[in-house]
This record gives C-alpha cells, structure tokens and sequence, in this order.
C-alpha cells in the first residue's frame, strides 16, 4: 500500500476552476425558489387565484427543467389554488406530490384531504 | 508616560472585546429537541399598516427553509385557522401548543411579532423600517428553543458585502425604486431573511434537511 497521491494537474485545475465559479455564482440555495413566495403574497391579498395557479404551473415546469428541488409548500400551495378553484382531483395531486417530497408534512396533508373528502361527501 | 502603557492595552482589549459575538445564546434546548419542521404562526402586528402581518408571513418560507427545515405551508395554515374560525393572529397565538401539534404534526411553532412597518417621510429623502421578533417553542414540551429579532431599513443602501442578505437587500432597493405603493415588503424579505436565518451569532441553528446540519 502506498501513501504517495498522484498528483494530476489536471484535476487539480479543474478543481481550482470550479471553485472560483462557485466563488462567482453567489449563494447556492437548496431550492429552487422562482416565484412562490410573491405568489404566496397574492394570495394573502386576495387576488385572483386563477392567476397564480396558472404562475405556479409555469414557475414547476422551470423548477423541472433545471432539475431543479421544489420547496417546501410549493406543492401545497398549488393544492390550495386548485380546492378554491374547485379542481379537487388536481387538489389531491398536489398535496400528495407535497407529501412524498417532504414526508414532514404527511399528518398534515392527510388531515386536509380527509376534511376535503368530508366536505365533498 | 509610562502610565499610558496599561491605558493603552485596556483601549486594546475594549476594541477586541467589541469583535466577539455580541451576545452568547443557551442552545442546549434547541440541541436537544432536533426540530425539523416550524409551523410558523401569522405574525402578530403592533405596527400601524394592516398589511404588515401577511407581509411578513409571505416572506418566512425562504429563511427557514434554506436553513434546513421543512416549513408548513403558510398561506394553506392561515386557510385552516380561518375555517376553524381564527382569523386574528393574537388569537392564533393563544392556541394549545397540543392542538396545534396535532393538525400540522410541526415539531417547533415560531411565534412572530412585527413590532415596525412602515415609511417616514422626510424632505429630501424616505426611509423604510421594517422591524421584527421571533420565538422558536418546541410543541411537544412547550419549551422555548430560541428567540430572536432583527431589523432593515431601505437607508443601508447597496454596500452590504455580498451573501444571501446582500443580494436581498440590492433587490429591494430595485424593487422600492419601482413600487412606492408597497415599498415595506421588500424590506420585510431582508428582515425575514435576517430574523431566521442559520449561520450568524445568536441565529437560528441548522436544520436537518441543510448540508451544514450539526456544524454548529
């Protein structure tokens, strides 16, 4: 067995190089944020839920594109927009995308769609 | 001029003392209870401008997520206060740590306080002054884990040396000069950002679902 490192310039550029671009491309965040949280504020201030359903959609298809990770609450939020919108199954959908992304929010996302189901009924 | 000598070390010592953290935080309790997800409850609001609390709430997903907990949806939680008749965020805050547990299966509740939220006008100039505390309650002991507050103001101008905050606040700045009609909600994200963030003297520590979890 031997303690000698090959020492390969190579590497060790390309190491250096991708340091200095961490350097340069600021914070790195976990998630990928686009617009949830403005559309979360338009939502507080009442305005139209069709909209920012249709912001949240285009906002997912970004997130995805980039191989991006969603935040947490994104999902929820879109299954919110699609309860008041009445569009239960998609409802449904969203809050389980919410729960196997996050499996945190599991107890919660059951008591919602337990009530949604009782609420239907 | 001997005498000056001890003078002069003390006045060493004085400037030293002011680099260390300004204060030292108990986090035996916060340690002990692990939390990975915080509920965080609408902000009560002591501020005049009514639009202060949402404001707030909007802006506090970032924070603590990128600090590594996951955050119960916030805007869907005030949905499920309001069908259970609880629309006043005073009202909210005297509900049972139990209850609260038991519907949104959080481990923590973060208990905000707007305390300032507004402009003042002067002659030449305005400056903008959002102001908020913080307190972090474990739900299943009731024990408090932690406590903060922070402030911004549009006056810091650009210079604020890079980071998560920096690139906050110059966004701000942008998005005041273009929007005089909601200019504390900007600086509302700087002082969420600020408020509950890891990683800085007496901030919040770490979550689990951050790289940097049980660095410190």
């Amino acid at each position: 067995m031997t303690h000698y490192v090959t020492f390969r310039p190579a590497l060790a550029v390309a190491l250096l190089v991708s340091a200095l671009l961490a350097g340069c491309s600021g914070p790195k965040t976990i998630y990928q944020w686009e617009g949830y949280q403005p559309q979360v504020y338009e939502y507080f201030k009442g305005e139209s839920k069709q909209a920012q359903a249709l912001a949240l959609e285009a906002d997912l298809e970004k997130i995805r594109a980039k191989n991006g990770v969603v935040p947490p609450g994104y999902h929820a939020q879109l299954g919110l927009l699609y309860s008041s919108l009445g569009k239960d199954d998609q409802m449904v959908q969203q809050f389980q995308a919410e729960k196997a992304e996050f499996p945190e929010s599991g107890a919660y996302m059951d008591f919602l769609m337990k009530n949604a189901k009782g609420v239907a009924q | 001029m001997n005498f000056l000598k001890p003078l002069a070390a003390l006045f060493a010592l004085a400037l030293l003392g002011g680099c260390v953290a300004p204060k030292t935080v108990d986090y035996a309790a916060f340690k002990q209870a692990r939390p990975r997800s915080i509920l965080v409850l609408p902000p009560v609001n002591e501020s005049p401008d009514i639009k202060a609390s949402y404001s707030l709430m909007s802006q506090v997903t970032f924070p603590l997520a990128e600090a590594g907990y996951y955050v119960v949806p916030v805007a869907l939680a005030a949905e499920t206060f309001r069908q259970n008749g609880l629309d006043n965020p005073n009202d909210i805050a005297e509900v049972p740590a139990e209850k609260l547990r038991s519907i949104f299966g959080a481990d923590a509740a973060m208990y905000v306080k707007v305390t300032q939220y507004g402009t003042t006008y002067m002659v030449i100039s305005s400056n903008t002054v959002v102001t908020a505390t913080a307190k972090l309650v474990d739900l299943k002991t009731g024990t408090t884990l932690w406590t903060g507050t922070a402030t911004a103001s549009s006056e810091e101008g650009n210079n604020n040396g890079g980071g998560l905050i920096g690139m906050l606040i110059t966004a701000a700045v942008k998005q005041i000069i273009n929007s005089s009609t909601d200019a504390g909600h900007p600086i509302a994200g700087i002082t969420s950002a600020r408020l509950l963030s890891a990683g800085h003297p007496a901030g919040l520590l770490y979550g689990p679902r951050s790289p940097k979890y049980g660095t410190d």
